[in-house]
């Protein structure tokens, strides 16, 4: 049955294969280092071994992770994850991407269910208590998404009075932090397990506003073909990470040393320009690596 | 265990946010399920072809399906379940006044995904009268609904019963895909957001089960009972 | 059209009534088809949820993404049915052991309780083992009983989620789809566990009775005698259940399991067309449930007709076999 249905869409896919080229937007595969070496013992050469690294990322994030048709991942966070993989010897297609949903992020590296997550994994403190991070690879900062010409929110000020209902992710940085200037949780607060429930609730008017870091706004903003907008506000500053299992240094220090050299050799731009770079052409410059 | 007892207040709203919504959708789905009962045992053919579409569609489609509809799809169209607005009844479920949408929503998603089970239920009922029992009624000059009062309903009551209540305890049950919909507050997106917190999961497992047998359990075993005493009397 | 339930409330109908019949029909008809029109019709159309926009990549071949939205869909309706038949397997399997278990010692809690000593002697503590063993039954027929309570009382949402979350912490590491099927077999099981005891505890005294008198074990009594039995009595709750089980596994959306819905909703993601992705992934698990509810309702035709024994008309809590698959407390 199934072979069936894959011969049949082969067929299709052969006699309408003309136009499917430019669907691919965004799949670079960045030169895979063949002769890489590394420490016997590491992390680095375990999986270099093995020839497969599993990594983590968000599967519905426009523009950072998402799962387009094909079925494959593609974004920012992807491109990281795939040098990432390069410098350990590892091509893209030998790259197995997991869905790492908010909530589930420390759980799943600490639980060795993946060996990185790049999944818009904001660096806290709290986090650190249970995993390590490598990076940051990019500052991104909390804003509001709001329906394009609503000027009646102009910040996180504009919850305190009780009446504008905001929506965010359960488990996630930036609905904790709206929770600070929400004057009714039960009341103003929706949470959904992924954003883009968020998205569909903006545009249903079931909500005024959608909070949480800005380059996501941004990918839905394309996604919704400009009904949408930002407040343009960031109020806070949110280094991405990458996440990696607590105590191992050594790979730290690697994602480390891969992430400047692909910020020298021009990859970093590459990664942003095919990606994100569409709706942000400003490509970002790599932030000062923290190194603790 | 301590964040079981930190954490009771917040186990007990859930519990009530979560009766709410089984009580208000309950009611929404013995009415709706009545009516279309009563339409698929009417003798107009287009209402019983309604009937039997509903049910068949309802009772087929996952719930989580009728969520998304009832959550996303409906807004589009326009329906915020403003209709569930009503004056006095939203005193009592302050929940139903308020401008997020997603409780109301959630209550017609429950509604109308059980109504389906609802109908069937009772049809069974029906049903399960012998059918001498309404003829000897029509032979005695009972009118129909005469008929349907005193000799069918009553003994169709009986056996619906039982079923009836399963229905109600795996509404209760389905009630918890609410809390990803949007619900704030009841026991599923109370135990998801305590969790997500970083909190012990087994203690929250255990907070939010208790949650729901304390609702189920009783009514199961109400039903056991009136199961077993038929069967006696029969 | 004559129906059977029809027959209980109405005689056959005269002319007179056939005529009304007719009218009310048409009239009502009309009214039915101008109100799905204006109040599903129209406000969709207004919405623009007919064009070709929306409907292409799903209905129309010849769309560029028509190829892959399919092949996603067969991915996601492989990756259900996958979820599903292991869970119900699973859950037949462990479901007719409690079915067994419970049974014995439901048999057990109901025979004489052995003591130490008769009235009046002294304790013989030759007979501890025995006394020992009863007590140890008594109290494993409370566990599983607390269990099935316990399983069947609270949502298989919560039982997914948490199987999900829990066991990793104790060193289990599974993939989505094993936590998704260990979530459902624990509900399912104790279901189908249920269905199958009281498929046992109703059937005819005699059965029993016949067996204890060829100088059959009360273990073989039930393998081989009451099991078999049950299993005919209650196949087609047992289909229905698979229904039930089929519908769950699109809760595996909470643990990032890749089932047909979570795959619409990436699909959703790319294209925008929430309303139509939903619809058409709801006909076919509609078809597909629609075909099994039809089966269950013809095996219990067949069943009925074949039944020698006079029908127990007892119809356990867990499932209403009787006159409509898939009702029941597994709703």
């Amino acid at each position: 049955m199934r072979k069936l249905m894959t011969v049949a869409a082969a067929a299709v896919f052969a006699l309408g294969a003309a136009g499917c080229g430019s669907s691919d937007s965004g799949g670079s595969n960045p030169t895979v280092d063949s002769g890489a070496k590394f420490a016997a013992g590491s992390t680095m050469e375990k999986l270099n071994k093995a020839q497969k690294i599993t990594i983590g990322t968000k599967f519905d994030q426009p523009l950072f992770g998402l799962k387009g048709l094909d079925g494959k991942p593609k974004g920012f966070d992807v491109e990281i994850g795939k040098i990432v993989a390069a410098k350990l010897g590892i091509p893209a297609d030998k790259i197995e991407w997991v869905e790492t949903p908010s909530k589930v992020r420390e759980d799943s590296i600490q639980q060795g269910k993946v060996d990185l997550v790049v999944a818009t994994y904001t660096i806290k403190d709290e986090r650190k208590q249970k995993v390590d991070f490598a990076g940051p690879y990019y500052i991104a900062g909390q804003d509001i998404m709001v329906k394009k010409g609503d000027t009646s929110i102009t910040g996180p000020d504009s919850f305190k009075d009780g009446t504008k209902k905001v929506c965010s992710v359960t488990g996630s940085t930036p609905a904790a932090e709206i929770r600070k200037h929400v004057k009714d949780v039960a009341g103003q607060l929706v949470l959904f397990d992924v954003y883009s429930k968020c998205a569909d609730a903006l545009k249903n008017g079931q909500v005024d506003a959608v909070t949480t870091d800005n380059v996501i706004l941004l990918g839905l903003v394309d996604q919704s073909k400009d009904a949408f907008a930002l407040v343009g506000k960031p109020f806070t500053e949110e280094p991405y990470g990458i996440g990696l299992k607590k105590g191992d240094d050594a790979f730290r220090t690697f994602v480390n040393d891969t992430l400047e050299a692909a910020a020298k050799d021009g990859s970093y731009e590459k990664a942003w320009k095919d990606t994100a770079g569409a709706v942000d052409p400003e490509t970002p410059t790599l932030p000062t690596i923290d190194r603790y | 265990m301590h964040v079981l007892v930190d954490n009771a207040g917040t186990f007990a709203h859930g519990l009530y946010v979560t009766l709410q919504l089984c009580l208000l959708a309950g009611i929404g789905a013995l009415v709706i399920g009545t009516v279309l009962a009563a339409m698929r045992i009417s003798p107009v053919p287009p209402l019983r072809w309604l009937g039997t579409a509903y049910v068949t569609v309802v009772r087929n489609t996952p719930l989580t399906i009728v969520f998304f509809v009832a959550a996303f799809a409906l807004p589009q169209i326009g329906v915020g379940a403003d209709f569930l607005k009503i004056p006095l009844l939203e005193q009592v479920f302050v929940r139903l006044g308020t401008d997020l949408p997603f409780f109301r929503l959630a209550v017609v998603a429950l509604a109308v995904y059980t109504a389906a089970f609802v109908c069937e239920a009772l049809r069974a009922g029906v049903n399960a009268v012998q059918p001498g029992q309404a003829e000897a009624g029509r032979s005695l000059g009972l009118t129909f609904l005469q008929n349907l009062r005193l000799i069918v309903l009553p003994q169709a009551g009986q056996a619906t019963a039982v079923p009836l209540g399963s229905v109600i305890i795996a509404m209760i049950k389905n009630s918890a895909l609410a809390g990803i919909f949007g619900v704030a507050g009841d026991l599923m997106q109370t135990s998801d957001d305590l969790s997500s917190l970083g909190q012990a999961t087994v203690p929250i497992f255990i907070g939010v089960s208790v949650g729901y047998l304390i609702l189920t359990v009783p009514l199961g075993l109400l039903l056991d009972h009136v199961e077993r005493r038929q069967a006696v009397s029969r | 059209m004559k129906t059977a339930e029809a027959s209980v409330l109405y005689d056959a109908p005269g002319p007179r009534a056939r005529r009304l019949t007719v009218v009310t029909s048409v009239v009502v008809g009309a009214l039915l088809a101008y109100a799905l029109y204006a109040w599903v019709y129209q406000p969709l159309a207004d919405k623009g949820q007919f064009t070709h926009e929306k409907w292409g990549a799903l209905v129309d071949p010849s769309d560029e993404n028509f190829p892959l939205v399919w092949q996603r869909l067969g991915i996601g309706f492989r990756n259900t049915l996958t979820a599903a038949a292991l869970s119900i397997v699973a859950s037949v399997v462990l479901g007719t052991a409690l079915a067994v278990l419970r049974f014995r010692l439901a048999d057990v809690a109901r025979g004489p309780r052995p003591r130490l000593g008769a009235a009046g002697r002294r304790p013989a503590f030759g007979r501890v083992p025995v006394v020992l063993r009863y007590w140890c039954e008594r109290a494993l027929g409370l566990v599983t009983r607390v269990f099935v309570e316990f399983f069947r009382g609270i949502p298989v949402l919560i039982t997914i989620f948490f199987t999900a979350r829990i066991l990793p912490e104790y060193g289990v590491r599974l993939s989505p789809l094993y936590f998704l099927v260990i979530g459902l077999t624990l509900y399912n099981m104790v279901v189908i566990g249920e269905i199958l005891r009281s498929g046992m505890a109703n059937l005819p005294r005699g059965q029993k009775e016949a067996a204890d008198a060829i100088g059959l074990s009360p273990l073989q009594t039930i393998v081989s005698i009451l099991l078999p039995q049950s299993y005919r009595v209650m196949l087609p709750a047992l289909i229905s259940q698979v229904v039930v089980v089929l519908k769950d596994t699109s809760l595996g959306f909470v643990i990032s399991y890749e089932e047909v819905l979570r795959i619409g909703g990436q699909i959703i993601q790319s294209l925008s067309n929430p309303i139509q992705v939903y619809i058409v992934i709801a006909v076919i698990y509609i078809l597909i449930n629609y075909l099994i509810s039809r089966l269950a309702v013809y095996v219990q035709r067949r069943v009925a007709r074949g039944r020698k024994t006079p029908p127990g008309a007892v119809v356990p809590r867990v499932a209403v076999p009787d006159t409509a698959p898939g009702v029941g407390a597994a709703v």
